[in-house]
């Protein structure tokens, strides 16, 4: 009860801040929850599973390009698009799973990021269709879903909300149900768990489809709500930015992924702000951080706190 | 016959660790398997459960050739085992160690009874809550039955389930396994002669890979093979 309290009170906090953040911040807060959305993904299966992907930016992207190239070249509106954004998210991660699954540990990270690169270099390779590294821009036009219009900055932050929501929900459920702590107990211990009786690879392909479709969600959602589709995303700082804000939020709970990602975003604005070598500063801060909290934010919380947290 | 195998045999890099193997359980039988150190049992056992691939024969299950099946599919069919190396998941709690042993086949309220119940049975009822890494040694033994209990198994493989028990806590474990008995098969793998020659209906004595002998306690007892593969005598039934 105490944890639905908790996670409710941050989505109804969240709704609040939408009425009181001044412009700068509240664009700031919507982007951050969209990127959280695809954290949180990157967390069922990293901190959850213990599956350590180095290639989510191929999910990230796949939804991203599923929605935009839907949008550009079917002609779709905002609604089918997105559908399209996550079923491609889907599909790309359910053939990857098929294939990368069979390796583990360092063999399933070069797997996985040798696929990601792929998927970025096809990207620029079919620089006809995808306008490769300059990318295209997502017309206002295209951006009405269901009659509201996307490119305003209060309907966007609610639109944020309303996917981070979905995700944190979902996640929450998730990681309670006997699927997720099966997921656990394959992060601690898979021999034990095969010798259980549970098949240990449907549940792995499970999550990294769900994990993979998370991501596509907030890549779709992304290139929707900023009005921009570009190789950036699809590129290997994208892999590596939600294994770094899980990280620092916490690994394996349900609000680390959040929690790193707004504190990644400020602290980068906040050292861009005072100094052109910030990247340095940020650097510096994730050091101190995973010197004194090796579990990230949340899990120093879990540690010291609240042990139930999920 | 709830389990047989026929010609099972496993081959490491040319060490025959497994030759040849054919044996039956008859279903609710008590069966120890004992044998030297290296004599082959956890790879026998491992081959039954399906965690290692043999390199010939074959294995049956309740009338069904299983010899295909992965481990987990296996499991599902009624087995379940517990590990010679102790393999629980040490940073989660006791609680939720045996609950996911119960979840495979049970959902809601019936899910607490059956892990109420196993943690009762192996008496670590008080430690629910700990985290399983931090019980003692013998503890994490009764752990790992507890887990085997709460999956309701028609066979229960046990490999040295008694190593780091103390005296006490072996009477109790005799007393549990022959309660167990009453409605699961039960092979059991065992260097404690007292324990072996308390519990066992028959014993299977395995030596470089092939059964020596299989008999009741007195036969084995009395068996001057198995005499000789152990070196000048069976280990004092007393002090294992
Ligand atoms: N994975 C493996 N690779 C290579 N050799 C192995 C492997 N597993 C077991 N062996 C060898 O196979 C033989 C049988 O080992 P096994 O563990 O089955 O014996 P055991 O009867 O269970 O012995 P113990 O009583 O010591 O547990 C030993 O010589 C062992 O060294
Ligand atoms: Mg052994």
């Amino acid at each position: 009860m105490r944890i639905y309290a908790l996670h409710v009170g941050l989505l109804a906090l969240l709704l609040a801040l939408h009425f009181v953040l001044p412009a700068y911040h509240h664009g700031n807060l919507a982007r951050v929850m969209v990127l959280a959305s695809y954290a949180m993904g990157y967390n069922l299966m990293f901190g959850y599973t213990g599956l350590l992907s180095l290639g989510h930016a191929l999910f990230f992207a796949a939804g991203m390009y599923g929605m935009g190239l839907g949008v550009q070249h079917l002609g779709l509106s905002a609604a089918p698009a997105l559908i399209l954004g996550l079923g491609a998210g889907a599909l790309v991660s359910g053939v990857l799973a098929a294939l990368a699954l069979r390796t583990a540990g360092v063999a399933f990270m070069i797997v996985t990021l040798m696929f990601a690169q792929a998927g970025y270099l096809t990207v620029l390779y079919f620089g006809a269709l995808t306008r490769g590294d300059e990318g295209f821009v997502i017309q206002q036009a295209d951006r009405m879903l269901w009659g509201i219009d996307l490119s305003l900055e209060g309907n966007r932050y609610l639109a944020a909300l309303t996917l981070f929501g979905t995700c944190l929900m979902l996640c929450l459920w998730l990681v309670r149900a006997p699927f997720g702590r099966v997921l656990v107990a394959i992060r601690e211990n898979e021999e034990r768990v095969r010798m259980l009786g549970y098949d240990v690879f449907a549940h792995k392909f499970a999550v990294m489809v769900m994990s993979g479709t998370m991501a596509a969600a907030a890549g779709a959602a992304y290139g929707l709500l900023f009005g921009y589709v570009g190789a950036s995303f699809a590129s290997v700082q994208y892999s590596i930015f939600p294994l770094l804000w899980v990280l620092l939020g916490g690994a394996g709970t349900v609000l680390g992924p959040f929690i790193g990602t707004l504190f990644m975003f400020y602290l980068i604005d906040l050292s861009s702000g005072v100094t052109t070598a910030y990247m340095l500063i940020a650097g510096v801060a994730l050091v101190l951080l995973t010197l004194f909290a090796p579990q990230g934010l949340m899990g120093e919380v879990r540690r010291r706190v609240w042990r139930g947290l999920p | 016959m709830l389990l047989s195998t026929r010609g099972l045999s496993k081959n490491f890099a040319g060490l025959r660790a497994v030759e040849d193997v054919d044996f039956d359980l008859p279903k609710g039988e008590i069966r120890a398997l004992i044998g030297p150190n290296g004599a082959g049992k956890t790879t026998l056992v491992g081959m039954i459960s399906g965690r290692i691939a043999p390199t010939a024969g074959r294995v049956s299950f309740d009338g069904q050739d299983i010899t295909a099946l992965p481990a987990h599919q296996r499991m599902r069919l009624g087995m379940a085992y517990t590990f010679q190396i102790t393999s629980v998941f040490g940073r989660l709690p006791v609680r939720e160690n045996v609950a996911l042993a119960a979840r495979r086949h049970l959902r809601g309220t019936a899910v607490e009874a059956a892990v109420e119940s196993a943690l009762a049975r192996v008496g670590l009822s008080d430690r629910a809550s700990q985290e399983a890494g931090d019980l003692a040694y013998g503890h994490q033994r009764l752990l790992e039955i507890a887990m085997g209990l709460a999956q309701s198994p028609r066979l229960l493989i046990l490999d040295e389930p008694t190593q780091g028990l103390a005296e006490g806590e072996i009477d109790s474990f005799l007393h549990l396994i022959r309660e167990v008995a009453q409605e699961a098969t039960i092979l059991l793998i065992e260097h404690n002669m007292r324990v072996v020659m308390d519990l066992a209906h028959r014993i299977t004595v395995l030596n470089f890979g092939q059964v020596l002998a299989e008999g009741t306690p007195a036969e084995i007892h009395a068996n001057p093979a198995v005499q000789a593969a152990y070196l000048g005598g069976l280990p004092d039934a007393a002090t294992g």
